[in-house]
This record gives structure tokens, sequence and C-alpha cells, in this order.
């Protein structure tokens, strides 16, 4: 029943989020302080993440295809479909909901917590649109951080293949190019697009209904983790039953 | 003016406020006092509309707050300036900025207009050379008045403050009652004060009501707070040494006169 009540709550919460509009000389503003705060501060953990486990992935292939058989450029291949179809859009999201979930529901729920956003609501400012509306929208740039993670991902174990000896550059680049389908980039984006929705809302959903004090804004934290990661993990499998099946 | 009648409201099987009615005057200091828990709060975010009461009326002036309609209450909303406990300014913000925030919210003012009156709201309340500084760079009763100056810089017609003592020491505890108490007469505005300093009650009570357990068990001012044989308030108020001897001395004045 509690799960309802939550899902209830849940919509009506995005519902109100496109209610009242705050006035839009002060929403640019929160917009861009919140592309500022979610993506342009990610770019660097994500860059990081995506090159390294780009570079592990084609050793990883390279290691395990010993038969002789096996062409090589399949390192080029793997490590491709693997970029664009999982590790970026759905493994990146929820390491993205660590950061900027977290993020997310500790800096709504201080705000419950200060009472800054009753002092907003008593002022007659629709709070649900000023506080997640920015983030909504902020995050949907969240594409273009997953479009860098596909890249930095493929040029990473391009670095590991060839400084590692496992294929040439012309082996990986035909591997790269074998049985490209431009779906799977418009699938990955889909996705994408999708878990961006789910991590402007859901974090904000957990800050926005905390309760207690400092306590419960940690609390608020790792449970917005725990239910954005679920839910990326629900919707994943869900798009990818719809789209690819 | 500010009539309630009959609020009710509970938070599952517990009754927080029971029938409370009263009347908050314009030009005056109201203060709502009462033990921790006893549903001051509760009451203050009620007649604010942050909590929806069970039962009951709150009117401000002609207009009831539940038969409004959402233009209606958002024009009473820019009428309303509230001072939280903790002051609730925004972090991330300067002392100028949460200013004037409220106006650049909802007016279309232009720039220098606005910062001339937040300039003017910040200087009502005597701080000086703090425009620039963050809410973490100011003590307690810096903050408060921050917070006074952002309640009262689009000139509201009521003026909400829970415990704005909190946490001050007695000397700064007692300029900013006395600026509430000027403020309310300079502008002729209802406020409303949330408080249990004994300091306030005596100072600056004008309309004093007090909770018990959620029910209303007095109603008075400063001047009758003293002479009431209410065994709750007596007991409430007059609870330490101090302020029996206080109550003594006062009464013993009374009669010589």
């Amino acid at each position: 029943m509690k799960l309802f009540l939550h899902l209830g709550r849940y919509f009506l919460m995005i519902q109100k989020t496109f209610g009242k509009f705050t006035k839009w000389k002060m929403l640019k503003n929160l917009i861009f302080r919140e592309i500022d705060d979610l993506i342009i501060s990610s770019i660097g953990i994500v860059s990081f993440l995506s090159f390294f486990v780009g570079g592990v992935i084609a050793i990883q292939t390279a290691i395990n295809i010993d038969n002789p058989l096996l062409p090589t450029y399949l390192i080029g291949f793997t490590t491709r479909q693997s970029m664009i179809l999982e590790f970026s859009p759905t493994f990146i999201s929820v390491i993205m909901a660590g950061k900027v979930g977290s993020y997310i529901t500790s800096s709504i729920g201080t705000m419950r917590v200060t009472e800054q956003i009753d002092a907003l609501e008593v002022m007659g400012v629709n709070t649900y649109n000023y506080l997640i509306f920015p983030k909504i929208i902020a995050l949907t740039l969240f594409p273009f951080l997953i479009t860098i993670s596909m890249a930095l991902g493929i040029f990473g174990g391009y670095i590991a293949s060839i400084n590692g000896g496992f294929a040439s550059h012309s082996d990986f680049i035909e591997g790269l190019q074998l049985d490209f389908i431009p779906f799977h980039i418009f699938y990955a984006f889909i996705k994408t697009f999708i878990f961006a929705i789910l991590l402007a809302t859901i974090p904000s959903y957990h800050g926005y209904f905390m309760k207690g004090g400092a306590l419960g804004v940690g609390k608020a934290s790792t449970t917005s983790f725990i239910w954005t990661s679920v839910a990326i993990i629900i919707a994943n499998s869900l798009i990818t039953n719809l789209l690819l099946t | 003016m500010i009539k309630i009648e009959n609020i009710l409201k509970s938070f599952g099987d517990s009754i927080i406020l029971k029938k409370i009615s009263t009347i908050f005057e314009k030009g005056k200091t109201n203060l709502i006092i009462g033990q921790s828990g006893s549903g001051k709060t509760v009451l203050i975010k009620c007649i604010l509309g942050l909590i929806k009461i069970d039962q009951g009326k709150i009117q401000f002036e002609k207009s009831f707050l539940y038969s409004m309609g959402q233009k209606e209450r958002a024009k009473l909303r820019q009428d309303i300036g509230m001072v939280f406990q903790g002051s609730a300014l925004f972090d991330s913000m300067t002392v100028e900025e949460n200013v004037i925030f409220p106006m650049k919210m909802f007016t279309n003012k232009p720039k220098d207009e606005i910062v001339e009156r937040a300039n003017i709201a910040i200087r009502r309340v005597n701080l000086i050379n703090s425009n620039n500084k963050l809410p973490s760079e100011l003590s307690g009763g810096m903050k408060k008045r921050v917070a006074i100056a952002r309640a009262i810089v689009m000139n509201p017609k009521y003026l909400f403050c829970d415990e704005p003592n909190s946490g001050l020491d007695p000397k700064t505890s007692i300029i900013i009652d006395n600026l509430i108490q000027e403020i309310t007469k300079e502008y002729n505005i209802t406020t409303v004060i949330n408080s249990h300093d004994m300091n306030s009650v005596m100072e600056i009570g004008e309309k004093i009501i007090f909770l018990e357990n959620g029910s209303k068990k007095w109603e008075g001012t400063n001047k009758e707070i003293f002479k009431t044989e209410n065994q709750s308030v007596t007991k409430f108020v007059y609870s330490s040494e101090l302020y029996k001897k206080i109550r003594k001395v006062y009464l013993n004045e009374q009669d010589n006169n």
C-alpha cells in the first residue's frame, strides 16, 4: 500500500512541477546553474570512467578470444557494442544516480530541513516548479554526457588494444565498423533520455518529501540512490524488450 | 486582522490543535505562547496554509483562506512576511540577494528600484556592510535581521515570526523584539509571533494567547498576564523563581498605585 502512496505522490509532484511557472528571468538562471552543477561538473568523472572501462573491455575481450580462428577485429566490435548498448547509457546512469542523485536529494532535503522550502511556499512560489523543473531541463542534456562517454570508451578500447598489441589499428577500426546498426545509437539515446527524467525526478521526490533532520538527509540520499538505480534497471529492461526484441 | 475559528488539526490519532479560536489584531504584536509541543508552530503553519486544517475557518480581513481561488491566494501570499525559527535564508544567495528575492520573483520593477528598496529594508533592520555576505558568514542575530528585512521588503500586511529569539543572547533577543514591535507600528501590520521567551511576553505581548496540549487556555495582554490566576498560565510563565519575584514586585507596585 505504501508503494502506491509513494507512486501517487510522485506523479502528483511531476504534475505540479509543470503547474504554475516561475518567472522566466529567474528560471533561466536556475537552469544554467543546474546545467553547471549536474552536467558540466560530471564530465570529468564520466570521461575517466568511460575511458578506462572501454580499455578494460578491449583487454578482457582480447584475452578471452585465444582461439586463432576468431578474428581480432572482434575487440573493436565488442568494445563498440558494450559501450553503446549498455555501459554508457545504463551504467553511467546508475553511477550518476550516486553522484547527481545524491546531490539533488541532499540539496532539496537540506532546504526542507532548514525551512527554505516553507519560506518559498509562504512567498507563493510553486516550489515544485522552482526546484525540480530546472533539474529536469538540465538533465535533458544528459545524452550529451553519454555521447562523450561512448566516444571516450571506444577511444580507451582503441588505446588499450594498440598499446597492448592485441589488435592493429586497421583491425580495431574494421571491428568498429562491422555490422553497425544506426538504430542502436537511437535506442541508446532513447534510454538515456528516459533515465535522465528518472535521475531528475526520483532524487527530487526523496529530497522534497524527506522527514527528520540532518540524519534524515543522509538516509533520504541513500534511499534515493537505491530507488533511482532500481528504476533505471527496470526501465532498461522494459525499453530493451520493447525496442530490440 | 486575522480571525481563526474552531481550528482542528490532527496527525493520525493525535489531535494537535483542539478547536482554537481567536482574533489577531492589526497594528499589534500578537503572541502565541506555550510549552514545546503545545501546537504553536502547527497553528502558525495552519494559518499560513502550509498545513491543511481538518476543521475550522481562517479569515484574513474579509477573505476566507480555504474559499479563496488560486489567484486570490497567490495575492494573499505576497501580503505575508514570515520570519522562520532558523531564519530560512537561501544558502547560495548573499544578504542582498535574499532580500531582493521576493521582489525579483513577484514584481516587474526595474533592477535599480528593487536594489534601492532592498537596501531600505536592510538599513531598517540596522545591518551595515553586510550586503555581499553569505548567510554562513553571519551571526544568529544578523541572520534574523536579514530574515526580517526579507519579510518586510514587500510591505506586507501580515508578519509571522516563529520563535524569533531562539538561539539568541538576551541582549540580541531584546533588540530583535523591539525591532519587530517598531516595524509592526510603523507599517501598521498584523504581527503574529510564536514564542516561549518570557522576555518577549513581558516586553511586546500586546495580545497573548496561551496554548496547552493543543487547546487555548488563556487570552489577554502582557499587563493581564501578571494578574491572571489561571493555573496553566501561571505554572508556565512563572515557572522560574525570578519571574515569580518579578510578578510579586509588579503586583505590589500596582497595589501601591
